[in-house]
């Protein structure tokens, strides 16, 4: 965390990611059949996480992961949290359970990596929160590892990869859907995955980069779905973050949808308001990366066109590089609006106790 | 205030409807099982002929798989965009208070009362001279 | 006795000359269809008499594949995504010239129309050889019923584009003719546009200098969206600028534009609000990731305002009027005011009319481009009073 920026406000930190777990670090919190499973397979772990994050690409920022695990932890502290009590940081352990066609195997990994997960942020640091993951593939049994963790103070969001099969406003994720809103915990729609399908509606790109650029109309498609196929109607506490997917794209999506729904709204007459409404009401983004000029005033008149101040969030995203500078965005904001991208946002989204008015001094 | 005569009742049955040009406007009059309305014949976002469009029953639905179908409210649907509109109000179902369409009162008035001349009423549109009104008959006049 | 007041036709309406008010027009996407049985609802008809023996026989007792989202999505909002008013006596929307004329060319005072058949978005999903002699028959049949009779009307070259070597050949024959102005290919394609699959149809078009286009339509056999198929047209429809998102990037990172500098695309009906975002996105992925692209020797955005046209409709339409504004100052930054085509997308439903779609935060000088100038510009069309 760099001292040269003014914003002097506390921070929560939306889209953290830890190492992920080696099998033999999941071994404790498997049972021996599992253990015995992935020892006859071979299993080192999902493809889907190299495939999301290639282990050299420079947008993967590894080596601030590298040192061991607690070397890693220590760097989280040091960069997501700084010294603020009211600082928070949601961190997440991506494990590509979503790529997995044994229900139990990608439910039994779930149920693993997110204790593992959770005893790693208490034994480092009580203001670290979890984003625990879910087989979403099988809504139900995604729906019971909510239940299970739900009542864990430290567990504020359900996480899930932007790459389906289905969108999520499909039916088929009722039970997910359901257990989330009864919960309380956003579905966070995070950059990345491997489903069984293209990631584009096209086929197949050649390059990491086309799917790197590509997962905005990834999520695109997910808010589409959301909103038309009525999950908002449906679960009317449902609330949805959209994490590392890029946000200034959003304005000329919420275009598209209201002038559509104007005059075909019939076929989806559960999409009662506009569907910019439903976005700004139950959608947040976290503004790690910010696709815009860093300079120029893009960035700032795209913030405007999103009509509302409720809907991003500051998030760091490390250990991943993108070369633009929340922090920076940060102090070209009001302060109202800085303090509510920072951290008020997200206290709201996460549950978190409101922050103490903010200090001049350092963070 | 001038008003128009459009046409003998029995010209004009349940689930018909006319469009005339009154006064250089167009304008689309509607019987709707006995009910009349007319509605100006421009769509407000790209200027369609509007009261050319279908009118369908009213659908909402307060969450996916429930359809509330009501039949009995009339909405107009624009044949180009399908932006759908009150038949008896002309406000946009998706913004009723800012997306309008101007509505014209309609009613039906003997020969008789029109014969006798009462005061504004033009007997019909550019052949106002030329319309014999007979007493006996009833007929469909727009203010607008 | 009583006489009727008089009653106006819909159809006859002459409430506005537009082009007195808007001065030329080029209507850039505009649809002619051929019969009923192209949807593959009926057998023989038009196109079977347009076809070689061979090709007749297997397509009155075959049909065509049909595999696109009018099958999947039955509810497409109303009349095979038609104007209510653009239905002739008989046969479906856009295959009456008359009407054409008399409700569109006429009523508008259109100069010159580019035609992209319907029939083609079937095009795609059929085999090679069979794709290839139907492409054939629809640009004949385009020829001869369209193109001849009626001198405003130009066309884009129908191509099985699923087989390069097979599209390019069409091309050949075609590319020269002064009334097909472009090649059409699908939005919705087996792979993404920067696939060396297609390069081939690349070579061809660029040997003829002749601009590529796609258009919204056909069935490439992926599911519609990155996160797999949605269940309702209006996200099949409102998805359309994702999936020309997507081409873009594809364009652009695969390299095409370094093989073949000379290449025009026309981005037909998939909206232009995103541009801006994604030419921010892919600069700053370049910085980041330009390593795993060695081959792209500029910025994305550089080939991004070099390469691609879009024609306008369905209109953007921004929450406020200001925004509109804002967008177009994003896209004078990028170079691409000079690039949008005015279109209609005659005789569908989300049809653009030319007195009204442009926004009034467009400029006067900017609205006489886009409405004609651009067009004759990149087509090479001599209309009178063009600026």
């Amino acid at each position: 965390m760099s001292s040269d920026h003014h914003h002097g406000g506390p921070l929560i930190d939306c889209d953290v990611h830890l190492p992920t777990p080696t099998v033999d670090q999941l071994g404790p919190y498997l049972s021996e059949h599992w253990r015995e499973y992935i020892a006859t397979a071979g299993f080192k772990g999902s493809m889907a996480v190299t495939s999301t994050h290639p282990p050299g690409a420079r947008s993967s920022g590894h080596e601030r992961l590298d040192g061991g695990f607690a070397e890693a932890m220590r760097n989280v502290r040091r960069h997501c949290l700084g010294e603020s009590e009211s600082a928070r940081a949601v961190v997440s352990a991506h494990y590509g359970v979503e790529t997995m066609g044994p229900p139990d195997f990608s439910t039994a990994l779930s149920r693993a990596v997110n204790d593992w997960m959770l005893t790693a942020c208490r034994d480092t640091d009580e203001r670290l929160l979890a984003s625990i993951n879910v087989p979403p593939q099988y809504p139900d049994l995604a729906a019971e590892e909510i239940d299970r963790l739900a009542g864990d103070d430290r567990v504020v969001q359900v996480f899930v990869p932007a790459r389906t099969s289905k969108p999520y406003g499909n039916r088929i994720y009722y039970p997910l859907l359901a257990a989330a809103e009864r919960n309380g915990l956003p579905l966070g729609i995070h950059f990345g995955g491997m489903s069984w399908n293209p990631p584009t509606g096209v086929g197949w790109p050649s390059y990491y980069i086309e799917e790197y650029v590509g997962m905005a109309h990834v999520m695109q498609a997910q808010l589409s779905s959301l909103v038309f196929e009525g999950a908002f109607q449906r679960f009317p506490r449902l609330r949805v973050t959209v994490l590392e997917g890029g946000w200034t794209w959003l304005p000329s999506l919420m275009w598209r949808l209201d002038k559509e729904w104007k005059g075909i709204r019939r076929e989806v007459p559960w999409v009662e308001e506009p569907p910019s409404t439903y976005l700004r009401r139950h959608v947040k983004l976290s503004i790690q990366p910010i696709d815009a000029p860093p300079d120029g005033p893009e960035v700032m008149t795209t913030i405007d066109q999103i009509g509302s101040d409720d809907v991003l969030m500051y998030a760091s995203d490390f250990p991943h590089e993108h070369l633009s500078d929340p922090l920076a965005l940060l102090d070209r904001l009001a302060p109202e609006t800085a303090s509510k991208v920072a951290y008020g946002n997200a206290a709201a989204c996460y549950g978190v106790p409101s922050a103490p008015e903010p200090q001049e001094s350092v963070r | 205030m001038k008003r128009y005569v459009v046409c003998q009742t029995h010209e004009l049955p349940p689930g018909t409807r006319r469009i005339v040009d009154i006064d250089g406007r167009s304008i689309g009059v509607f019987n709707v099982d006995g009910e009349y309305y007319a509605l100006r014949n421009t769509c407000p976002h790209q200027g369609a002929a509007l009261c050319t469009g279908s009118l369908l029953g009213e659908v909402r639905s307060p969450c996916p798989g429930e359809y509330r179908y009501d039949g009995s409210r009339k909405l107009l649907q624009c044949p180009w965009h399908g932006w759908e509109f009150d038949l008896t109000t002309g406000q946009s179902w998706f913004d009723p208070a800012r997306t309008r369409v101007r509505p014209y009162d309609v009613t039906v008035e003997s020969g008789r009362s029109i014969a006798a001349g009462r005061e504004g009423v033009v007997p019909g549109p550019y052949v106002a001279e030329t319309l014999p009104v007979t007493v006996d008959d009833d007929y469909i006049v727009v203010t607008p | 006795m009583v006489q009727s007041p008089p009653e106006t036709s819909p159809r006859t309406d002459s409430r506005r000359t537009a082009r007195s008010r808007t001065g030329p027009i080029v209507d850039c996407d505009m649809h002619n269809y051929m019969s009923w049985t192209s949807s593959g609802l009926s057998r023989g008809g038009v196109l079977a008499d347009y076809l070689p023996d061979r090709w007749r026989d297997y397509y009155t007792t075959f049909g065509m594949r049909t595999p696109n989202s009018i099958a999947f999505f039955p509810t497409r909002p109303r009349n095979m995504a038609a104007r209510d008013d653009t239905w002739p006596e008989d046969g479906p929307p856009g295959s009456d010239l008359g009407l054409m004329r008399e409700q569109h060319l006429d009523l508008w005072g259109i100069s010159a129309g580019i035609l992209n058949p319907i029939d083609q978005i079937l095009m795609g999903s059929q085999f090679p050889y069979y794709s290839a002699a139907l492409t054939s028959a629809l640009n004949n049949w385009t020829l001869e019923q369209w193109l001849e009779p009626e001198p405003r009307l130009y066309a884009s070259i129908c191509v099985p584009y699923e087989d390069a070597e097979l599209a390019a050949a069409e091309i050949h024959r075609l590319a020269d003719h002064p009334r097909f102005v472009q090649v059409l290919m699908n939005a919705r394609t087996r792979e993404p546009l920067g696939s060396r699959k297609y390069w081939k149809i690349y070579e061809a078009a660029a040997e003829h200098d002749i601009p590529l286009s796609i258009h919204v339509g056909g069935a490439g056999g992926n599911p519609i969206t990155g996160a797999g198929f949605p269940s309702y047209y209006i996200e099949d429809h409102s998805g359309y600028p994702q999936v020309y998102q997507a081409h873009v990037i594809s364009l652009v990172c695969e390299g095409v534009f370094e093989e073949f500098p000379t290449l025009r695309w026309v981005m037909q009906e998939g909206g232009f609000a995103w541009i801006p975002w994604l030419c921010w996105r892919l600069d700053r992925a370049w910085h980041l990731l330009g390593t795993e692209v060695p081959h792209l020797k500029e910025l994305p955005s550089t080939y991004v305002k070099r390469h691609f046209w879009y024609t306008t409709q369905p209109i953007e339409e921004p929450e406020r009027p200001g925004q509109f504004a804002e967008l177009l100052g994003q896209l004078e930054e990028l170079q691409v005011v000079d690039r949008l085509l005015f279109s209609t997308d005659y005789p569908h439903w989300d049809f653009d009319a030319p007195d009204r779609a442009l926004p009034r935060e467009m400029p006067k000088e900017t609205r006489h481009k886009v409405l004609a100038g651009n067009a004759a510009a990149l087509y090479g069309l001599e209309i009178d009073d063009v600026l």
